[in-house]
């Protein structure tokens, strides 16, 4: 393979012919380039989905009710069905093994709160100290419920920093402050924010025991939040939770005597079929990408065999002489392959350094929504430039193998 | 040196066939200078060009140096066009991005030979034609004599059996081409074989035989009395 001779014949072509080599390489280079593009791009997506969904727990099974649509045992249709704490217990108890965090929830909306001469209209949210981490919730002052709380059912709430601006805007802490809620004084115990935004911060929380106490909830539930510890993949997670809603389910309908068929009575939510969504969305963009990149790089094989054809009958004469010299057919092949090689590996690497210096350099200030830090794998990027140089290899070795097989005489008559 | 009995070969032109060699028997002896005559489509070039293994032919034998060709595969042919013959050719057939030097070099790459080596022989070649001082220059720099030149010095460089000359001097003025047909001639006297297909007179006067073909057979072979090229020089 190294060979001096050789080399040099090859360097003496291409210093002849510049403009050809370089174009030749260009449709290489630019063929990588925008292959890496469009690849770092796919990733970039895909990090700025998994972005977007890691604000809420993003393999949460919620279930709510509504009234009964169909006839059953007798039942007739349009019964309001109402989740209770047994409910929850049962699930809770059930499933203990494979449930990560768990909450129920006992709601309020518009209730008004009054601090000192403040008052303001907000949700009141009662939940288990869970509910932090399924609402992704994080404190700023302070801390969340805590089992202490809902065992004693103590007269606690924790408030968002939008509501420590507009009640207690003077005060640099609110701990330990006391709102009034329906007539009781419930004291502050922490200030919680949420990545959500302000639209997140309406709500204020209480040990469920407490809301429900309060505000004659009695066993009353609206609604109850599971999630599942997570399997090894996301293929799994998914299967998981789907089994668990199907499980829930079919144990509501039981307990509440709904028809199996019921489909608008009990509902549920679960986040994960979401992502699988976007998952799905974002695995569909990124096989685009790699078949626009693969068809990229195809015209850019087309383009190195065109020029290898070219350059094979550019010389057709030159090689008539060579084999009148006594080169053998596998040594003029030999010949045009290497530079064919050598051209689309060096234009190759040329591309891939380039497009993957721009990705490093330019990925992480990339700040558009569902795009987070464009990035390729570099083995990808490897394998797709060997890809290139065999194929440009390919390319080259069929006009080479009809040079070499021409009668040097029919070569020697080529004007 | 080169033996050759009854030597067919014809072309296809579409549905037509030309039957150009009709026979030839033919031999040349070591040392010879042979000149091969004819009009235009008497079969002289087809002739050379089998002989350099630059084209095969349909029927026949053909022993070179003892050795019989035949069953020729483009690498075969490679290999005997390397070892035993030198071509000299109308349009010279340098490659015009390579300097005198290096196509004087080129055979004896093909020979495997390393690379100061080729490159001595090959400048000793170049001063055996004149051109020494003129090593470095690529052939689009050369005159029309200093370029069939520099083919004669590529053609000795592989130090072969047989020199095939076609149309050496078909685009050399007259003067140039006696200057060409001297150094042919010098390099018969030091014992080389030496065939030069051409249709001039003048220059075929300048070898030791005249072989004579017309219409794909030779008419007349005989020997003459050599003209020195110097003479005109």
């Amino acid at each position: 393979m190294f060979d001096i001779e050789r080399w040099q014949e090859i360097f003496d072509t291409i210093r002849k012919n510049k403009l050809r080599t370089f174009l030749t390489g260009l449709s290489v280079a630019s063929g990588i380039f925008i292959l890496v593009i469009l690849l770092g791009f796919g990733q970039g997506m895909q990090n700025g989905i998994d972005k977007e969904f890691s604000s809420d727990a993003s393999n949460m099974i919620g279930v709510w009710t509504q009234v009964t649509t169909k006839e059953y045992k007798g039942l007739n249709p349009g019964r309001v069905i109402q989740l209770r704490d047994e409910n929850y217990d049962f699930l809770e108890e059930r499933h203990a093994g494979e449930l990560e965090y768990k909450s129920p929830m006992y709601r309020v909306f518009n209730t008004s709160i009054l601090y000192k001469n403040e008052s303001g209209s907000y949700s009141i949210w009662g939940s288990s100290p869970d509910f932090q981490q399924l609402e992704n919730a994080f404190m700023s002052q302070g801390r969340f419920l805590n089992f202490n709380d809902e065992r004693q059912k103590a007269k606690v709430v924790v408030i968002s920093n939008k509501i420590h601006r507009e009640l207690l805007g003077s005060m640099e802490n609110p701990i330990g402050e006391y709102l009034e809620i329906s007539g009781l004084s419930f004291q502050i115990i922490g200030v919680y924010g949420d990545v959500g935004g302000d639209r997140e911060e309406e709500k204020i929380y209480m040990p469920v025991s407490t809301a429900q106490g309060v505000f004659n909830g009695a066993d009353r539930l609206n609604n109850m939040f599971f999630t599942l510890k997570p399997a090894a993949t996301f293929e799994e997670s998914l299967a998981e939770s789907e089994r668990f809603t199907e499980e829930m389910t079919t144990y509501l309908k039981q307990a509440h005597m709904v028809a199996p068929d019921d489909l608008s009575a009990i509902n549920t939510f679960n986040t994960l079929e979401n992502v699988q969504r976007f998952h799905n969305l974002s695995s569909g963009i990124r096989i685009f990408f790699w078949f626009v990149g693969i068809c990229t790089i195809i015209a850019g094989i087309v383009g190195v065999s065109n020029v290898m054809l070219i350059i094979v009958k550019e010389r057709t004469k030159e090689i008539g002489i060579r084999k009148a010299l006594g080169a053998k057919p596998i040594s003029v092949i030999g010949l045009i392959l290497h530079e064919a090689i050598f051209v689309t590996a060096v234009f190759g690497f040329g591309g891939l350094i380039f497009s993957m210096g721009l990705l490093e350099l330019l990925g992480p200030m990339v700040e558009v929504d569902y795009v987070v830090n464009p990035s390729i794998d570099f083995n990808v990027a490897l394998i797709t430039v060997f890809l290139l140089i065999f194929a440009g290899a390919l390319a080259g070795f069929f006009p080479a193998y009809r040079a070499a097989r021409i009668q040097p005489i029919i070569a020697l008559r080529d004007e | 040196m080169i033996e050759i009995k009854n030597l067919h070969k014809s072309y296809k032109m579409g549905s037509n066939s030309l039957h150009v060699l009709k026979g030839i028997d033919f031999s040349v002896a070591e040392g010879e200078l042979v000149a091969i005559m004819g009009s235009s489509g008497s079969g002289k070039s087809t002739l050379l060009n089998i002989l350099g293994m630059l084209d095969t032919a349909d029927s026949g034998d053909y022993v070179l140096d003892g050795v019989p060709i035949e069953n020729l595969n483009e690498t075969k042919a490679a290999q005997y066009r390397n070892k035993f013959l030198g071509f000299i050719f109308q349009s010279f057939n340098l490659i015009n991005y390579k300097s005198a030097m290096e196509n004087v070099a080129l055979p004896l790459y093909y020979q495997k030979v390393n690379r100061k080596e080729r490159q001595e022989k090959a400048l000793n070649y170049l001063e055996r034609v004149g051109l020494k001082q003129w090593a470095t220059h690529l052939p689009s720099e050369l005159s029309g004599g200093q370029k069939q030149r520099v083919a004669i010095a590529r053609a000795m460089a592989a130090e072969p059996k047989v020199l095939l000359a076609d149309e050496p001097t078909g685009a050399l003025d007259s003067k140039t081409s006696y200057e060409v047909m001297d150094l042919i001639q010098k390099i018969n006297d030091d014992g080389n074989t030496i065939l030069v297909v051409t249709h001039e007179e003048d220059i075929a006067e300048m070898c030791k035989r005249i072989v004579h073909l017309k219409d794909g057979v030779i008419v007349e072979d005989k020997k003459v009395e050599q003209v020195r090229a110097s003479a005109y020089v």
